[in-house]
């Protein structure tokens, strides 16, 4: 199921696109709705975000998913600016996944795009649903809408003889045309963006009222425990099922071509009857499979030619008249994603209808899969969306859903199917194993003249839409085309290189690896030319934004300063998803012991800060994000299957390893750029140049924890 | 086996299998669904309640060893002084992203101030290090953890 191509329309891929750093929502508008349409000419809907009611009530419909980055809040201050109400006024609705109602907005979340895809059209239908409404207020009193303003939820008449609310006229609104093209406020009139934001979902959180997927619970729902196949394209062979039956609470056994599902009143008589089937597996064709195997040709790729990403300039030649070349190769090991909540889906099939209850981060690609899975329209399938704890790009996929709707096909009531941790980190869809070869000639300055990068792993793109693959993944070279530094000869080579391991998204996407490899070696280039890394990248670099958030990092951090024997300082420049991003890591790294990262200064420029609060939070939870993946993440396989199970073989960082973290943000008005990938995608270079400071050793290959004192 | 269980200062009864978790009858029998499961193996913290008044895993804890004891979860914490001085605290801070793992982080962060009421921060570290919040909120629960301490000594 895992390796199915999803077939997507071309608007469809238009809009997640944007995933790989592709051209962004230019010119993107919500589609007016006709007047009054819904609720019984009860509510004013503008447009499909918004709904105003006659109390006064505005409901805000999140066309993206919260997953703890914080979107709900940015969305509603977007909103709230132009609309001239409280962020905090919005009453909440998560909607179904629907790929007609937002029209061109997709209902996808992840690659750091809600920002950048929501910034103009969000606050111009929010300005146009102000303005029928400071319009309808006019009409009331008779005067010009420009003789009226409003103010948190109330408009005025410039002469304070009267108001009205919102509420008042909303219905009148209602009974117009909505206006278009309303002008957006002037940065400088500002009274939400910009400023800090406490979340608005932290209430609920906070009380642990909040509802995730995992918290549904439905009249007559059995809960299930799965056990998949543990070797990857492995077949259940045989299962008995009247261990299981035997166990006080179960009610079904559900065998699947590839694994096998214990049903019960709740979770734990499940797992209880799961463990005690034995089921006999078909091991298949990859149950010899192991690390080295699929590893090898990976790292065997980059040293051949691959296909060509980028070129400018001849780089043989450029090589040829080099005063000195330095070459290095980097490996990123496979990761999981491991949310804090397991993965899990409720789902009722009913033979003509199907209902799923889930968190996931594109509900309406989810209701088109099960759609096609189950053979039933689109109409009859309804996506009921919630809070996630924790994407991280996991939930871009809808394996775990047509996983849910595989057994509750084969029950009579809406089965709730719970992963395990150990199922959750066994059968994940894997950042991808990726090796980079770079080789850079120095010139006289010892500046790089030429610069040769090739790029080896598993292509998401390629599995996801295979119809617009053209033999390199887009997604894959993002961070490695375009560098933030002036090299006049470049050339960029991919190799597409699969193994039985299924792979997806994870929080920092290709960039995030190119940021490695790049970032690494740009360090390495400055040693060989025995240059301070700040220095040597400066003089690389030719937009302003980029040496101003370097120059501010180092500057904050105090670069260079002289540091305790055993530590060092590491930086890492990236500019991605349309973000500057500059890092300076501290670390402690004494022999044999694993390195401590005692401190990590940020510096950002992500265009016009929508909720300052927020990136900082990003920033910090980014970095430990990243922290994590670079010191300990890695996932391994032998005799096909996944090695790791949970958290003590899977390594994640805990409070006692966890740096203070220091964010400094860059006033701008440039449009704004994605927050959620930049933390983690520049904190892994940072840190490895940080321990070669500290130690002397690179390390090239990860995870540093394990690779740093071999 | 029936049990007689006191959660959040309500009475509930239930009829289980004795080995079966606290965190299963909390969420699955009994619909308490603020605490959450994260590992099933002790490790990442997110089921943490309180057995009279220490942090227990309720995901190891089996449901006849919590019988007779005062249950604490997230939708009770605000009934102590410390509790309520805690769940302020973490607003004040804006710790929580997701949020999943912060019931958990709550009630061992309650614990650790009512056995310490001025932690300081490697005390907080080893207090808290059984939570695991892959958000990385770390920073700023140690913030609130320091945040509730001052308030709860003002
Ligand atoms: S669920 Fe109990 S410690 Fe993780
Ligand atoms: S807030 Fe998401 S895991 Fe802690």
């Amino acid at each position: 199921m895992t390796g199915k191509a999803v077939q997507m329309g071309r608007r469809e891929i238009l809009k997640t696109g944007a995933l790989a750093g592709a051209a962004l929502a230019i010119g993107i508008a919500l589609p007016a709705r006709a007047a009054g349409a819904d609720k019984g000419g009860q509510a004013f809907l503008p447009h499909a975000v918004l709904a105003i009611m006659p109390d006064g009530t505005v409901t805000l419909y999140l066309p993206k998913t919260e997953m703890g980055q914080g979107v709900h809040t940015a969305i509603a201050m977007l909103i709230a600016e132009e609309l001239e109400v409280a962020p905090s006024a919005f009453s909440i609705d998560i909607p179904p996944g629907d790929s007609v109602r937002f029209g061109d907005i997709s209902q996808s979340t992840g690659g750091s795009t809600s920002m950048r895809e929501l910034w103009a059209p969000l606050r111009q239908a929010a300005a146009d649903t102000r303005m029928a409404l400071v319009m309808a207020a006019a009409r009331k009193w008779g005067v010009k809408a420009t003789d009226c303003r409003a103010r948190d939820g109330v408009i005025h008449r410039l002469d304070e003889t009267s108001r009205l609310t919102y509420g008042e006229v909303c219905l009148d609104a209602a009974a117009w045309p909505l206006p278009a093209g309303t002008a957006l406020k002037s940065p400088d009139d500002y009274r939400v963006l910009g400023k800090d934001q406490v979340r608005l979902d932290g209430e609920a959180k906070v009380k642990g009222t909040a509802q995730f997927g995992i918290d549904v619970r439905l009249p007559g729902m059995l809960t299930a425990a799965l056990q998949q196949s543990p070797v990857f394209g492995g077949a259940l062979r045989k299962v008995e099922e009247g261990a299981a039956l035997a166990v006080a609470g179960v009610r079904q056994v559900v065998a699947l071509d590839d694994a096998v599902a214990v049903l019960a009143d709740n979770y734990w008589s499940a797992q209880q009857g799961l463990a005690a089937l034995e089921p006999g597996w078909d091991e298949g064709p990859h149950a010899q499979l192991d690390q080295s195997a699929i590893v090898e040709p990976i790292v065997t790729a980059v040293s051949g030619p691959g296909t060509e990403a980028f070129n400018q300039g001849d780089v043989a030649e450029a090589m040829k008249a080099s005063r000195q070349t330095v070459e290095a190769v980097y490996q990123q090991a496979f990761q999981a994603h491991a949310a804090m909540e397991p993965g899990n889906c409720v789902a009722h099939f009913t033979g003509n209808a199907c209902e799923i209850w889930t968190g996931t981060q594109i509900p309406s690609a989810v209701r088109k899969q099960v759609a096609s899975a189950t053979g039933l329209p689109v109409e009859a399938v309804t996506v009921h969306n919630f809070l996630l704890g924790g994407g991280f790009g996991r939930r871009l996929e809808a394996d775990m859903v047509l996983r849910t709707v595989q057994i509750a096909r084969r029950a009579s009531v809406p089965v709730k199917l719970v992963w395990s941790r150990e199922e959750d980190v066994r059968h994940d869809l894997y950042r991808p194993y990726y090796a980079d070869r770079l080789v850079a000639g120095l010139g006289e300055d010892r500046k790089p003249v030429a610069w040769r990068h090739h790029i080896a792993g598993s292509s998401i793109m390629a599995r996801l839409y295979p119809r617009y693959y053209k033999g390199v993944d887009g997604d894959a070279v993002e961070g490695a085309k375009t560098i933030p530094y002036t090299v006049p000869s470049r050339r960029l080579e991919w190799t597409r290189q699969e193994s039985a391991v299924p792979t997806s998204w994870w929080r920092g996407v290709g960039g995030l690896r190119s940021a490695f490899a790049v970032e690494s070696f740009i360090d390495e280039l400055a040693v060989a030319a025995k240059s301070d890394p700040v220095a040597y990248r400066r003089d690389l670099l030719r937009d302003p934004r980029a040496v101003a958030v370097l120059d501010l990092a180092a500057e904050r951090a105090g670069w260079g300063r002289r540091l305790p024997e055993g530590q060092g300082q590491g930086v890492a420049l990236i500019h991605l998803w349309d973000t500057y991003m500059a890092q300076v890591v501290e670390v402690e790294a004494r022999e044999n012991e694993q390195p401590r990262v005692l401190r990590v200064v940020v510096a950002v420029d992500c265009g016009q800060p929508v909720n300052p609060a927020g990136i900082r939070a990003q920033v910090e939870g980014g970095v430990v994000f990243g922290l994590s993946a670079t010191l300990f993440g890695e996932i391994t396989v032998a005799g096909g299957q996944v090695q790791q199970s949970n958290f003590h073989d899977y390594r994640v960082l805990r409070m006692n390893e966890a740096p203070l973290v220091e964010t400094h943000i860059v006033d701008s008005r440039e449009a704004p750029g994605g927050m959620g990938e930049p933390p983690t995608a520049a904190v892994g270079p940072a840190l490895a140049n940080a321990v070669f400071a500290a130690t002397g050793r690179r390390v090239r290959t990860l995870p540093l924890a394990r690779n740093l004192w071999v | 086996m029936d049990y007689r269980l006191r959660i959040d200062g309500q009475d509930h009864a239930v009829s289980v299998p004795e080995d079966m978790p606290l965190l299963w009858v909390l969420r699955d029998v009994l619909g308490l669904t603020g605490t959450k499961f994260g590992c099933g193996a002790g490790l990442c913290g997110a089921c943490t309640v309180h057995l009279d008044g220490a942090a227990a895993r309720s995901c190891l804890t089996p449901v006849s060893m919590a019988t007779g004891k005062e249950i604490v979860t997230i939708a009770g914490l605000s009934s102590t002084r410390v509790g309520r001085a805690v769940q302020g605290a973490w607003l004040a801070q804006d710790v929580v992203q997701c949020g999943y793992c912060q019931p958990g982080q709550m009630l061992s962060a309650a614990a650790l101030l009512t056995d310490n009421s001025d932690p300081s921060d490697d005390e907080i570290d080893a207090g808290m290090s059984g939570n695991i919040c892959r958000c990385g909120t770390y920073q700023r629960i140690r913030a609130a953890i320091r945040h509730a301490a001052d308030e709860l000594s003002a």
